[in-house]
Formats: structure tokens, C-alpha cells, sequence
């Protein structure tokens, strides 16, 4: 065990990286701020719309759109795994929908039939294409967001700052943000209150398909860096942790936004002090903060409940003396 | 279905208790890679390692194949997602204790694993505000993430054997080994006598939980017993599937089964056999080149049989139903024209025999390019008679007996309605206009019957009788053998 785990050394695990490599560990810290951010952002919507695990399938079946847009283009060309992967996000849902219109089959068990077959393929694609495809299958589980420091940077302004995987990242949370801040009513209206919305004149339909495209941008931008599996966290825990805090839809929307850096940053020591997937472990940060919530949130927590539970006999008994009095 | 079972458990425990016949060469390090001599190894079962994936895909595909249809009808299709994620740290964890690929461990660490991802989705849905799609997929990301970094730990450990481990991810089905196997078989058995046994409360706890905590069935016992027994069969199929497609193996061939049948044991017959012709497949298919996962093509076999049930079901088929649709509305269009020409024919009071398509035209208040198409079709079904001189169109006996009826039923559902249901007269057509295509001879018997054998509609219509029906056209029965009518018959 004592192999497994390193003693814990202040020092070797929360200064030294910085002072060895300061560069390196900023841009990771920046891409998981990133992907945290955008994915807990449009997370909290897609929560609130009982559709998370919708988010579990798109990211498990962009795999085959990765593939085939690889081995079509022969190349790492970022356009392309874009497009195919966002097709093979767009496709899902629509299969999804297919299946569960044209038979008997509940909604969960078409989710699981359509994303188990099309990461499957995936896999293959990317087995048997594996001396022409440069993709590992190992890492579409766990991501490879340690890796960004080794990309080429791009110029920009004369001064080499960011890789280019960080840059579209960028570009995607601003897509997110500017969306949300655009479409926030609507978006709002839609998620507690279809009906409403209809009589409001604004299309369901229209912002359902708004928020799956942008999940699926955000999906498989962050895809890479952690992976089919760790992207459903990301989408879920910070909106989850932040809703436990807080109940109005702006306050969780900010405190998502507030808890991604933390997360992030001890993600990254505990995967330095552990040597360990640097994805994973940010996931672990980010479910350490929601267990946390869960138990010590003063309003729903735990705790709270149980000292309610242990309060209301009392209070009970207070109200019946009143009452014989 | 009992038949089923006994042949099934005698296959189990062969196989665990004479594990010597399959000794354990792994497919793995054969280096030939031509397909056509691997196909006649794999098919010829001679090779001692061939007979050890046949074995261990077959149990893996009764095992899933039993549990699956409860899963599916309880909709816990992504529960079982959840608790086959959940299983990694176990995996980790097992594989820590001795620092080698132990069987036993691994299972036990798994089986754990899995059980406390789904006591923790319960818990958070008991006591949060989240929903169980979000619990589900929480505790599916952070356990998978957990046993990431444990994998990730382990690979960079100096010590112990760590081959195979990495296998778990997405299945090697050569890589099972005899122990793998022996718990493989157990677990089967064990399955089996569950389900076998509890066979009813399974059934009844599925589909009304009311009803079975009503006639004192312990519903919360049963359902922690089939997490239980989906724990034990997701972990021991882990070294073939891999964690991430496991669940595939339950879903899938249930769900196929599911769109072939209504009964629920015809369903886990079914079932199991697709689960085992996905796994059998999937081993063969990842056979034919070197160092293929199986799980992916076990999982695209699985999908090939739904695919197929979906789109060729008898009942239920995309294609079926979309043929019946079809057929169906090829009928109702048939049956409004053979009523328009009654209707022409009835509003010259049964003078004429034939009517003209101009005639029929303007009553379908359609084109003569449309109609006439449409009377070539009657013709070739030998409703009508067209005689091309006098450009007039005649009902064959069937035609008759079919308008006849066809206006029949309409006029006495709007009897019905108006009289038994107490409808407007002025609000009765539409309705009619649906039903007159669907009602049955006993129906049409029940409603005669019920409105006293009434002859004349709400419109003041005649209702033509079963005997009117048989009879034939009333002019044909009055004046000489019509041209059309009578020389078809």
C-alpha cells in the first residue's frame, strides 16, 4: 500500500511543479478551468431537464465520428474530428428518438442500446485502423489533458501563448456563456415550464435542439482532454454541488462558475501528489466538493436534516403543551 | 421452458466441475493472422482455448440474458450502466490484494464496488432534490473516475504482475482463464436457480410492486437481490466485455426480446438465446485478426439482433407494421370508392347498373386522371367490372357485398350513435365515416340486435341487412342479366 500511495509532502506536491514547470501546469490548469466551466454551465441546464445521462450517450458516441473523420482525413485536422464527432453527436440523439417513438422500448434502454453500439464501433474503428488512426483507445476513457503542454502553441499578437486545443476550448466556453446569457429566458422558461413557454410563444423545440448542439460542441471539444466517461462528471457534479448550496437558477449558475477553479486546481495536486490520471482526479476534486455539500450544505445537507429530524419532536411537543394550555 | 433450464444447468455445471477440458492456452499469443485457417480453428472447436471462449461466451450470454429482461421491464437499463462503471475501484481494489489478477478477489472487490455505486444513487435520490438521472450518472462518472487513477496508480507500480488488468477495460475473452471460468459458472448456476425459483416474485415485483407488497412479497428484498445477481453477473463478465460495454449485454438482447414477445418466460428463452448467439459471435468475430477486443464486437452482434427485431418483428417490426399501414390504407381507399359508386347507384334509386367515371368523379369531387387509376386498381382486385364501350363501371359480387356492408356499418353506427348514445343526427357522419372500416361481423350482429333491426338510419337512409348483402344488386335481381354484374359472376 505504501507503494500505492506516496506520503504526502506539502512542498514536492504544491510548490515544486509551479517552480519547475510554471508554464505547463497553467495551460492544464487553464484547459480544465476551461472544460469544467462550459460543461458545468450547460450541465446545470441540462440537469434541470432530466436529461443527463442523454449528455452520458452523446459523449460515448463521438467516438466513431472521431474515427471515421480520422481516418477520412488521414490527419489530427481538428475541422474534421469536429465535424464528424458533432455528427455523431447530433446522430445519437435522433436515434435515440428513433427507437423509442417506433417500438415499445422505454427511453433508457434505447439510450443504452444506441451509445454501447456506437462507442463500440469506435472502438473497432479505432482497433483495426489503429496503424493509421493516431488515437489510443485507452485514452478516449481517461482523457489526455496532461499532454497539452507537449502541443505546439499558436502565435498570436507575435507571443506564442496558447496550444490550439486550449484556444478552441476557449473559444467554446465563450460560445456557452454568450448563449446562455442570450437565450437565458428562454432557456429558463423552457426547462421548468413547457407549457408556459409554448403560451409565451417561444419554441421548445427550437431550444432543445439549441442546447443539444451546444452540449454536443461542448462534449466533444472537451472529449480529448477527459475522455468518453469523466465528461458526464464534469457536466454533472459542479451544477449538482452548486444546487445543494443554493436554490435560485442565477446563484447555482455563478457558484458552478465559482467552484470550477478549486476543483480544478486540486485535481491537479492530487494527481500530482498521487501520480495519477490527471482527469480522473479532477473528477474526484469535484465529487470530494459535492460530498461535501451533501453532507454539510446548511440548508438540505445531511447534517441539517438530521438535526431537523432530531428538532421536530421537540418542536412537536412544544406546540401540543400550547395547545393544552 | 423447465426443458430449457435443465439443459442450461447441466451445461453450467459441466463446465465448473470438469474445468480440465479447458485448459488454458491463450489465444493471445498465437501469431497467425490468416482469417479463413482462423475461422475453421475457431468453428472446429479443437483447440482447447477455442473451447474455453466458446464456453465462457455461451455462460456469459445466459447470464446477462436471464437478468436482462428484468432489467428491462423494471427500467433499470441504465442502473445496470451504473453498477457496471461502478464495478472499476473494485477491479482496482481486488487486484491490490495480492497484487495479481486473482479471480476471486477481483470478484469479490467488484461485486462491492457495484453494490455500494447503487446503494449511493439510492441514497442521493432519498435524500437531495436531485433527480435519478443525475444521481445515476454522478456516481457512474466519480466511481469510473476512482478506479481511473487506481488503474493509472497501479500501472506505474514496480511490483506484481500486472498483465491483464488493462484487459478489463474493454474485454478479452481469450484472456479468461480457467478460475475465470469456474466463477463464471458458479455465478450462471446460481443465477438460474435464483430466477428459476423466485420466478414469480421476479414477475410479479416487475410489473406491479402494488400488487406484490399487497399479497406480501418482500418487493425491497427482491429488488436488492436482483442488484445483487446484476452485481455478480456484470463482474464476472467483465474479463470478456470490459467495463464500458457491459451493460450492452443486458440491455440489448432483452430489448430484442422484448419487441418479440408479451409473455415474460418466452422473453428470457429469447433472451438468452440471443445472448448467447451475441457472445458466441462477438468471440468469433474478434477471433478472425489478432488482438481484437471482443467486447465491442460481442456488443455489435447483440445490436445486429435487435436491428433485426426491430425492423422484421412480426408484430412489432418497422417493416410489418409499415406493410399492415400500407395494406391497411390501400383498403380503406378501396372500400370509399366501392361506397361512392353505391351511393351514385342509390341515388338513382338502383335504375342503372354501372356508373360512368365522370359520374364517380364528380361525387369523389376528384379529377378523372384520379379516379381512373384508382377503378383500374378495383379491377385488378375484382371489386368492378369496367366496360370499356360503354365507359361505365360495374360492381363484381364482391364489390357489392363489400359497399353494401361498408355502407351499412356507417348507416348503423350513426343509428347507434344517435339513438343508443343520444348524438345530434347533424354529428354522427364523421365518426361513422372512421368506424365503418373496422367494425366486425359480430359487432355489426350486436348492433342490429340492440336498435331492434331498425331499417332506415337517423338521415332516413335504408340500412341494408345481411340479407340484402347476399341477395346482390337490386337491379340485377329485377331485370335482365346486366353486362358487368352478371358476366363475372
Amino acid at each position: 500500500m505504501s507503494e500505492l500511495i506516496p506520503s504526502f509532502d506539502f512542498q514536492a506536491v504544491f510548490i515544486v511543479p509551479w517552480q519547475e514547470d510554471f508554464q505547463g501546469y497553467f495551460l492544464i490548469a487553464t484547459m480544465g478551468f476551461l472544460i469544467s466551466l462550459s460543461c458545468g454551465l450547460i450541465g446545470n441546464f441540462i440537469m434541470l431537464r432530466r436529461m443527463a445521462l442523454i449528455g452520458d450517450a452523446i459523449s460515448h458516441s463521438v467516438l466513431p465520428g472521431l474515427a471515421v473523420a480520422l481516418f477520412l482525413s488521414k490527419s489530427l485536422a481538428t475541422t474534421a474530428m469536429f465535424i464528424g464527432a458533432l455528427v455523431a453527436g447530433i446522430l445519437t440523439t435522433v436515434l435515440i428518438e428513433l427507437i423509442h417513438q417506433n417500438s415499445r422500448v422505454k427511453p433508457d434502454a434505447a439510450i443504452g442500446i444506441v451509445f454501447t453500439s456506437l462507442f463500440a464501433l469506435g472502438v473497432i474503428l479505432i482497433n483495426v485502423y489503429a496503424g493509421e488512426v493516431h488515437l489510443d483507445t485507452e485514452c478516449v476513457l481517461y482523457g489526455e489533458i496532461a499532454f497539452i503542454p507537449f502541443e505546439p502553441l499558436i502565435d498570436i499578437g507575435g507571443r506564442e501563448w496558447f496550444p490550439g486545443s486550449v484556444l478552441r476550448m476557449g473559444g467554446v466556453t465563450l460560445l456557452v456563456i454568450l448563449g446562455i446569457v442570450l437565450f437565458y429566458k428562454e432557456l429558463l422558461v423552457t426547462s421548468f415550464d413547457p407549457g408556459l413557454s409554448v403560451s409565451l410563444g417561444i419554441s421548445t423545440r427550437t431550444t432543445h435542439y439549441l442546447l443539444m448542439g451546444l452540449l454536443s460542441l461542448v462534449i466533444v471539444s472537451a472529449f480529448q482532454s477527459v475522455g468518453a466517461i469523466l465528461v458526464i462528471a464534469m457536466l454533472i457534479l459542479p451544477g449538482a454541488t452548486a444546487s445543494m448550496l443554493c436554490s435560485r437558477l442565477p446563484a447555482i449558475l455563478w457558484l458552478t462558475a465559482g467552484l470550477c477553479l478549486p476543483a480544478t486546481l486540486a485535481g491537479i495536486h492530487l494527481s500530482i501528489w498521487l501520480d495519477c490520471s490527471m482527469a480522473g482526479a479532477m473528477v474526484i476534486a469535484s465529487a470530494v466538493f459535492f460530498i461535501l455539500a451533501w453532507l454539510f450544505s446548511p440548508r438540505r445537507g445531511l447534517l441539517q436534516q438530521l438535526i431537523q429530524k432530531v428538532r421536530l419532536p421537540e418542536v412537536h411537543n412544544l406546540t401540543l403543551d400550547n395547545s393544552q394550555e | 421452458m423447465a426443458a430449457t433450464f435443465r439443459i442450461v444447468f447441466v451445461l453450467a455445471l459441466v463446465s465448473g466441475f470438469f474445468p480440465q477440458v479447458l485448459e488454458a492456452a491463450k489465444i493471445g499469443d498465437v501469431t497467425e493472422t490468416r482469417v479463413i485457417e482462423q475461422m475453421f480453428r475457431f468453428l472446429s472447436l479443437k483447440d482447447p482455448s477455442v473451447r474455453a471462449t466458446v464456453i465462457g461466451t455461451t455462460l456469459l450470454g445466459i447470464c446477462c440474458g436471464l437478468l436482462g429482461p428484468f432489467i428491462v421491464v423494471r427500467r433499470l437499463a441504465l442502473v445496470g450502466d451504473t453498477l457496471s462503471h461502478a464495478v472499476l475501484p473494485g477491479v482496482a481494489m481486488g487486484f491490490l490484494w495480492n497484487m495479481e489478477k486473482d479471480p476471486l478477489a477481483i470478484f469479490i472487490g467488484a461485486s462491492l464496488a457495484g453494490l455500494i455505486g447503487a446503494c449511493a444513487v439510492n441514497l442521493i435520490k432519498q435524500t437531495t432534490h436531485l433527480k435519478e438521472d443525475s444521481a445515476l450518472g454522478m456516481v457512474l462518472a466519480t466511481f469510473f473516475a476512482v478506479g481511473i487513477c487506481m488503474m493509472t496508480m497501479i500501472q506505474r507500480l514496480p511490483t506484481g504482475n500486472k498483465s491483464g488488468i488493462d484487459k478489463y477495460l474493454f474485454g478479452q475473452a481469450a484472456a479468461m482463464n480457467q478460475e475465470d471460468l469456474i466463477l463464471l459458472s458458479v455465478v450462471t448456476t446460481v443465477v438460474l436457480l435464483l430466477v428459476f425459483l423466485f420466478y414469480k416474485e421476479f414477475l410479479v415485483t416487475s410489473f406491479d410492486a402494488g400488487f406484490a407488497r399487497s399479497i406480501g412479497f418482500p418487493v425491497n428484498l427482491i429488488h436488492y437481490l436482483l442488484m445483487l445477481l446484476l452485481a455478480f453477473s456484470v463482474v464476472v463478465s467483465l474479463q470478456a466485455v470490459g467495463v464500458v460495454l457491459v451493460s450492452a449485454m443486458l440491455i440489448t438482447p432483452a430489448a430484442a426480446a422484448y419487441l418479440l414477445t408479451d409473455r415474460m418466460h418466452r422473453m428470457l428463452i429469447l433472451s438468452v438465446l440471443f445472448g448467447v448467439v451475441a457472445g458466441v459471435g462477438g468471440a468469433f468475430l474478434s477471433f478472425l485478426s489478432n488482438n481484437l477486443p471482443t467486447g465491442p464486437f460481442m456488443v455489435l452482434s447483440a445490436t445486429a439482433v435487435f436491428l433485426a427485431a426491430f425492423f422484421f418483428s412480426p408484430r412489432r417490426g418497422l417493416i410489418p407494421r409499415w406493410w399492415r399501414q400500407r395494406s391497411q390504407t390501400q383498403r380503406i381507399c378501396r372500400e370509399n370508392i366501392l361506397k361512392a359508386i353505391y351511393h351514385i347507384l342509390e341515388a338513382g334509386e338502383f335504375e342503372e347498373e354501372g356508373v360512368t367515371f365522370s359520374e364517380l368523379s364528380i361525387r369523389r369531387n376528384e379529377d378523372l386522371l384520379e379516379v381512373r387509376p384508382q377503378i383500374l386498381d378495383l379491377e385488378k382486385a375484382d371489386f368492378v367490372t369496367v366496360s370499356k364501350s360503354e365507359n361505365r363501371i360495374y360492381f363484381t359480387p364482391d364489390g357489392w357485398q363489400t359497399a353494401c356492408s361498408i355502407v351499412r356499418n356507417h348507416r348503423l353506427w350513426e343509428l347507434y350513435l344517435t339513438n343508443a348514445v343520444h348524438y345530434a343526427a347533424d354529428h354522427v357522419h364523421d365518426d361513422a365515416e372512421k368506424i365503418e372500416h373496422v367494425l366486425e361481423e359480430e359487432t355489426v350482429r350486436q348492433l342490429e340486435k340492440q336498435l331492434n333491426y331498425e331499417r332506415r338510419d337517423p338521415h332516413g337512409k335504408p340500412i341494408p341487412t345481411f340479407a340484402d348483402i347476399e341477395k346482390g344488386l337490386p337491379t340485377a335481381r329485377q331485370s335482365r342479366p346486366a353486362t358487368g354484374y352478371m358476366s363475372k359472376s
